[in-house]
């Protein structure tokens, strides 16, 4: 695996086929743990996580397991590699199970993970298919995050608000609190906020990628001219 | 058809290994973090009693010393239910009971309350419930001090028609835009405090958890 194929993979994950903004898939967990920084990022790690480790482990089999009987097996395996995070994160980070509680095992259902693995894992070495996921999760972790502080933001004016639950006591002096004596907005803690929140993410990615490739054409057109002269 | 019969039986093989080993794995990770699991869901129990339960109050321990209650109307369960009993120097002194106010404004609130000997309330916490973000949630204590309003209430200081909201001319504040949800709060602690009145001596029995037939 080169380095240039590892950026290429980072560079897929993190912005150009970006599972929250590009690919839409991932929705469900989208909607439901985007209403803080804290919910959103935590879910999102544990997403890239398991993505990393579903990655890993099904790449090396996949030549052994029959066509016909793949996605049972695929699934099967990523149940169980959801289900060990599980028990770990219940046994080692009460709190934080008890916050992420019944959307853990949503992870399995998340359409991301298997289409990952049927994109990418099913068809390559262990290395990059381990990057792969890794990349994916970070990217939708990144999108729930962003997505997760606007959010927060307008509904309840913190930042990181319940980072204790994450972190312990200690870490309840890192919330910040951008708009005291704030009432709230409940349309944006409320499912609809995900989706207007989202709606916006997708125009401002959509509206930098245009961009970007006006630049790009903007330069090579008078070399065009040239050329044709 | 031969051929097909093989390749049938060799994908069920295939998909037998896989499920062997994915159970094989997960009873392995569930052996290793079972006792941390059971401990900090103790813990845990334990830190939800001691926010309800001065911790001068008892000696032993509570999360231990349990009894399980049939399903009750005035504790609003409809499962059994589990009384955790606090005793200083042997003698009972508190008693935390598990009571649902089955008419919040989305459903169930399930929430713990402690009474104490003297059947005074000693406090009140919501463990779960699914009213409105940002209007009725006020009755957890991660977001309002609203509950505590319970602390030290009792028969004694209030009376049968002051047990609720001051909209229906209690003693019970609320905030506005929200009238339901503590309705169904104020109702449901008024009742597990007849439940306590009614059941006091069973409660306090001494034998450990037994199912034991308290009356209605």
């Amino acid at each position: 695996m080169t380095l240039q194929e590892l950026k290429d993979i980072f560079h897929n994950g993190l912005w150009k086929q970006n599972t929250g903004l590009v690919q839409l898939l991932g929705m469900c967990p989208l909607l439901a743990v985007s209403n803080s920084v804290v919910n959103a990022v935590s879910l999102g790690l544990a997403t890239a996580l398991v993505m990393t480790l579903s990655g890993a482990a099904i790449s090396p089999i996949r030549n052994y397991v029959p066509n016909e009987i793949r996605i049972p097996v695929y699934i099967l395996i990523i149940a169980v590699l959801v289900t060990v995070v599980q028990y770990v994160m219940n046994a080692y980070m009460y709190s934080m199970y008890v916050v992420l509680g019944i959307f853990i095992p949503l992870i399995v259902t998340n359409c991301i993970v298997l289409a990952r693995i049927e994109a990418f894992a099913g068809k390559n070495p262990v290395l990059p298919a381990a990057m792969d996921g890794l990349a994916m999760g970070l990217g939708l972790t990144l999108v729930l995050a962003v997505l997760g502080g606007l959010r927060e933001l307008v509904g309840h004016g913190t930042l990181l608000g319940g980072i204790d639950l994450a972190l312990g006591e200690s870490a309840k002096a890192w919330v910040i609190t951008v708009i005291p004596n704030y009432h709230g907005f409940l349309l944006a803690i409320l499912p609809p906020g995900a989706f207007i929140g989202l709606g916006l993410l997708i125009a401002g990615k959509n509206w930098l990628t245009l961009r970007a490739e006006q630049k790009a054409k903007a330069q090579k057109i008078p070399a065009a001219q040239i050329s044709a002269a | 058809m031969k051929r097909l019969t093989k390749a049938a039986v060799r994908t069920a093989v295939n998909m037998l290994f896989f499920a062997v080993i994915g159970t094989a794995v997960l009873a392995a990770t569930f052996m290793l973090t079972h006792d941390r699991i059971a401990q900090s869901e103790e813990a845990e129990k334990l830190k939800l009693i001691n926010q309800v339960v001065p911790s001068s109050l008892y000696d032993n321990d509570m999360v231990k010393d349990t009894l399980t209650l049939p399903a009750n109307e005035q504790l609003g369960t409809e499962q059994d239910s589990i009384a955790y009993r606090g005793r200083l120097n042997g003698q009972p002194s508190v008693v935390v009971l598990e009571v649902t106010a089955p008419d919040g404004y989305s459903g169930k609130i399930n929430m713990i309350v402690a009474i104490n000997q003297a059947g005074n309330v000693t406090g009140v916490r919501v463990v779960s419930h699914k009213e409105t973000p940002g209007l009725g949630d006020y009755i957890e204590i991660a977001k309002n001090k609203w509950i505590t309003l319970f602390d030290e209430t009792s028969h004694t200081r209030y009376g049968e028609d002051d047990w609720k909201v001051k909209k229906d001319g209690g003693k019970f504040d609320y905030m506005a835009g929200a009238t339901i949800t503590p309705r169904a709060v104020v109702k449901a602690v008024h009742k597990a405090l007849h439940y306590f009145e009614n059941n006091r001596a069973t409660l306090f029995a001494a034998t450990a958890d037994s199912q034991s037939k308290a009356k209605e």
